[in-house]
């Protein structure tokens, strides 16, 4: 069977795999990263969103010999060891982005993606259209929004803290 | 999705000398289409060649009056890219909005154009800016390179290298994205170049085709409103539950109309 070696969170890894096995499976099956979801396994909905070499990609849609060598950051990736969280982690909480939770580990990694290559700031309209590949069925995407417009002020260090969410 | 080989060659040698061993492998870059295809098992390749390592398809670069795009970028490339959006910032504005960003950063352009899908966004801009198609093999113009429904003159195992974009005076593209999958209802490319106007439009046929009224009315008079009064017949136009014939005819002259006012 071919070989995977990619690197993960940090760690190398190297991975027997089929040809057709997805990043995703990888991820899942193998490596037991289950924060990484599968909603639609169609690259529509998102849920499976993670970093390769710093690009947010579908893990449903890329095989694990395409990511072969490269550097893989999912939601298990971002908060410290300590347990801090990552700002954009610590946003989601505060402003209540979330319900089921089921959207959530791709909305954050779509968001963090998104804020990094915006380090001038996104709008709310900007922000709404950056996260059209991520679908929610709860929330209405309002508090989503307002996670990552807040997230992003930390995350740039235009803040020191993040702004409290309104009562 | 069946099992299958992968294989990575290094050059685009190798790559065609796999593909031509092998009648049923297939040739992947960014995968965007031809994953779910391979999820629904509307394929079945013994191998599948992995074309991201092969250095003579990748680089955006301008060559006198000529941008050349390798088959490998990505669309995210395509939308970002300075020399792009200098030389044909219509181009750059349409990978701009292709998918969505997971699917543009993983998505090229030499895929999409090799799998003509008839919503497909790039093959309007291919065949409006009169393009040449450069493959292992020749080149081959736009006009004879879309040849309907997922089907182009490449031949098996040929695979597309580059695309030579003249570089317009202008240029336009508007298109309407059904609400849900966002897939192009219909879309308008419209360019002004040296050799004459040209109006390609894909999403509302079975695949991307020119306005020739359209192309007439504009080369007298290259304002919105001298498309506003060509009307598309509804004849050959996909009907399907997103929209009828007549729906999408016009779409046409509606987008038509929009690409020329983006163009100025």
């Amino acid at each position: 069977m071919p070989q995977v070696t990619l690197t993960v969170n940090g760690k190398t890894n190297t991975v027997e795999v089929e040809g057709r096995t997805l990043l995703v499976e990888l991820l899942r099956e193998k490596l037991r990263l289950t924060g990484t979801h599968v909603g639609c396994d169609t690259s529509q909905c998102g849920a499976c969103v993670v970093h390769v070499d710093g690009e947010s990609v579908k893990a449903c849609t890329i095989l694990a010999l395409q990511a072969n060598g490269s550097q893989v950051t999912t939601i298990e990736g971002l908060a410290k060891p300590d347990g801090t969280l990552h700002p954009m982690q610590e946003a989601f909480r505060e402003y209540h982005a979330l319900q089921c939770g089921f959207c959530t580990p791709g909305m954050v990694m779509s968001a963090i993606d998104l804020v990094q290559k915006h380090p001038d700031g996104l709008s709310e309209k900007e922000i709404r259209e950056g996260l059209e590949g991520n679908l929610c069925r709860c929330t209405g995407y309002h508090n989503i929004v307002k996670a990552i417009a807040a997230a992003q002020d930390v995350m740039h260090g235009r803040a020191q803290t993040l702004a409290p969410a309104a009562e | 999705m069946y099992d299958f080989e992968y294989h990575k060659p290094g050059s685009l040698a190798d790559a065609v000398k796999l593909l031509s061993a092998d009648p049923d492998s297939k040739p992947i870059s960014g995968g965007q289409t031809l994953l779910p295809a391979l999820k629904h098992r509307l394929n079945k390749p013994t191998s599948v060649i992995d074309l991201s390592g092969i250095a003579e398809l990748k680089g955006v670069r301008r060559e006198g009056d000529k941008l050349v795009i390798g088959a490998l970028a990505k669309h995210v490339e395509v939308a970002t890219s300075p020399e792009v959006k200098a030389a044909i910032p219509a181009l750059a504005q349409m990978a701009s909005t292709i998918g969505d960003t997971q699917v543009r950063n993983r998505g090229t352009i030499g895929g999409s154009v090799a799998n003509n899908d008839p919503a497909a966004d790039y093959p309007s801009a291919v065949l409006g800016l009169n393009a040449t198609i450069v493959t292992d093999k020749r080149r081959i113009a736009a006009d004879d390179f879309f040849q309907g429904m997922f089907t182009t003159a490449l031949e098996p195992g040929e695979l597309l290298v580059a695309i030579e974009f003249p570089v317009p005076e202008k240029a336009g593209y508007a298109k309407m994205r059904n609400p849900a999958s966002r897939y192009v209802m219909a879309g308008a490319f419209v360019a002004k170049t040296g050799g004459g106007v040209r109006v390609a439009i894909n999403g509302a046929g079975p695949g991307v085709f020119r306005q020739a009224e359209m192309e007439k009315a504009l080369a007298a008079n290259w304002s919105p409103d001298a498309v506003a009064g060509v009307k598309q017949s509804a004849d050959g136009l996909n009907s399907d539950i997103h929209g009828s014939a007549e729906y999408r005819a016009h779409l046409v002259t509606v987008m038509a109309k929009r690409a020329v006012a983006a163009a100025g």
